[in-house]
């Protein structure tokens, strides 16, 4: 046999070419996020302090915190949970243990599939002229929890069918064969089996309604607010518009504190993530 | 307890239902709003006119501005977000250690959940800057830096869903391309990706969508001027960032101005509607290949 031809040569080299260049466009992709968080870890970070947490928003820059947003983020988030997780879970359940292949279901599972991919600026229309204007709720807590229900609600869907399809049949089948009914199936057997996998979905889910911005700009959210809110039907802001408000000022000061706003806004995305990830891990063990 | 049954599966199904509920809300919403809109704005001035001044005492309706500005935004994105993610995803899928793969993924995950916010507030006060450096021409709200920024949102979306379709391509027709002595490249461009190809253009039209409906990055860093050019160096106004110019201000209910960001609206939500149909499709057409 020849020496191989020269040919086979610049096809090998081509081919590592080709794995160098897209190992570096990879590579390019993981440092903009180094970047990213280090361009606003430099900006803000020199801001960041017990009082930048626990103040109210001030005229000068200096003097201004963001314990008002951080409250209204947490407090909303709180009331999306509240009202998307047991709709987006009894949604699910009925898809994936009662619609079977129903008509019903399969458009549902469409619809939902389709949901999932409409903009965010759409739902903050929605809640305007659903919640705000026809409900007549104003610019208040529920209006803009009820918002961001609606926008996780497909996630929260998604995940949970994921979590209950993950459930060995043998459970229901014993379960069934005791002589349990369909619910008592569901309810006693499966849920506790799905459950650390629907709060991981959910988790995931509403980590990304809390750094929403757009929706709740769009029902009138306020940008500036001096106080906490104190119930349901208060005005509130959350951190994203706050951060965005100082954003958009002309004044460099105001830009430091948006700075310092996206690091306690990462911290907490964080802190949500690697709950749902602990949770995840545990619930691997536990089924192996 | 038996009795209760029915009960209980119409509950749950009252839950299912409300997704279409939702659905048909948002259309609902849009369509009243958007039908007393023009009955005072002619369809032909709205869709075609080239002046966008709501808010001047002359006002002017057209929508091209905002159309041209958020297709010029987008398409700046998916010039970025394409490329880089088709090759992410070529090297994740085909080249890379599992143990690569098990570290990146997360990364990449983490990338695609920071917030928009960040990414404005990166694109105003980071990128564009830097770039300013380079073009001097470059105006303080642009094009160009949101357009950039967006696309490295959207290259994770790309990243993960062309890979997903890459691995759903037999192994067979990888070990009879290996077999006839093709390299790992040409083993991946001329067999795996046009393989996958239905499930790649998919990806591809979901990033899309994603850049047309993105909403924040635009609204803080390419300025608020709606204006008929494709030159990425000067403030413009896309359909998002006048929702949110709009809706900071306080605008009475019933007003023209008011309907405008529902007009607004439903041109984006029929644009983002038939590109997600589009890849939907595309997508279960995909499967069915490989089932």
């Amino acid at each position: 046999m020849k020496a191989s031809p020269p040919y086979a040569a610049v096809r090998h080299l081509l081919d590592r070419a080709f794995q160098v260049l897209a190992l570096v466009v990879l590579c390019l992709a993981l440092a903009a996020l180094a970047v990213l968080i280090i361009d606003v870890w430099r900006d803000g970070a020199s801001r960041l302090s017990w009082t930048f947490l626990t103040s109210y928003p001030s005229r000068r820059a200096a003097d201004a915190g963001i314990w008002h947003a951080l409250t209204g983020s947490i407090f909303v988030i709180l009331v999306t949970a509240l009202l998307a997780v047991p709709i987006g879970a009894a949604a699910a359940i009925y898809l994936e243990e009662y619609g079977g292949r129903s008509l019903a279901a399969r458009v549902v599972e469409i619809n939902i599939a389709n949901l999932a991919a409409v903009p965010s600026i759409i739902y903050g229309l929605l809640g305007l002229g659903l919640f705000v204007r026809a409900l007549q709720m104003g610019r208040s807590v529920l209006a803009g929890a009820s918002t961001l229900a609606l926008l996780v609600l497909p996630v929260i869907i998604l995940a949970t069918r994921e979590a209950l399809r993950a459930v060995p049949p043998s459970i229901r089948e014993g379960s069934y064969a005791l002589g349990a009914t369909k619910w008592q199936t569901v309810w006693y057997q499966v849920l506790p089996v799905a459950l650390p996998g629907i709060l991981t979905g959910t988790i995931l889910a509403l980590s990304r309604a809390i750094g929403e911005t757009a929706p709740l700009i769009t029902i009138g959210a306020l940008t500036f607010v001096a106080f906490a809110p104190d119930g349901l039907w208060s005005p509130f802001t959350v951190l994203p518009i706050q951060i965005f408000n100082w954003v958009s000022r002309p004044q460099p000061e105001f830009q430091v504190n948006a700075g310092a706003a996206i690091v306690v806004l990462l911290v907490l995305l964080l802190a949500m993530n690697a709950t749902a990830i602990w949770l995840r891990d545990r619930y691997q063990k536990k089924l192996s | 307890m038996r009795r209760f049954e029915p009960l209980i599966e119409r509950a749950l199904l009252a839950c299912a239902l409300l997704s279409i509920g939702t659905t048909a809300g948002i259309i609902i919403v849009l369509a009243v709003e958007t039908i007393a809109f023009l009955r005072e704005v002619p369809v032909v001035d709205f869709l075609f006119g080239t002046e966008w001044t709501p808010l001047f005492a002359t006002p002017r309706f057209g929508v091209l501005p905002l159309v041209v500005g958020t297709i010029l935004v987008s398409a700046i994105a998916l010039v970025v977000a394409l490329p880089t993610g088709l090759l992410s995803a070529i090297y994740l899928s085909e080249y890379a250690d599992p143990r690569l793969r098990r570290i990146v993924k997360p990364v990449l995950e983490i990338l695609a959940g920071v917030p928009t916010v960040v990414y404005g507030y990166f694109a105003l006060l980071f990128v564009t800057p830097l770039l300013q450096r380079i073009i001097p021409g470059l105006a303080g709200f642009n094009a160009l830096g949101p357009g950039i920024v967006m696309g490295i949102m959207i290259l994770p979306l790309v990243s993960s869903l062309a890979e997903d379709a890459m691995q759903a391509v037999p192994r067979g027709l990888r070990e009879g391309s290996y077999a006839l002595g093709a390299t790992r490249m040409q083993t991946s461009i001329r067999v795996v990706v046009p393989a996958a190809f239905s499930g790649i253009t998919a990806a591809c039209i979901l990033a899309a969508s994603r850049a047309i409906g993105e909403t924040m990055i635009v609204a803080i860093a390419a300025g608020q001027q709606p204006r008929l050019t494709w030159n990425p160096l000067v403030p413009i106004e896309t359909m998002t960032a006048y929702i949110v110019q709009v809706s900071l201000g306080d605008t009475p209910q019933g007003t023209l101005e008011y309907r405008t960001i529902f007009a607004v609206g439903m041109l984006l939500f029929l644009g983002t509607f038939l590109l997600n149909l589009a890849s939907a499709w595309l997508r279960a057409r995909f499967r069915e290949e490989y089932t």
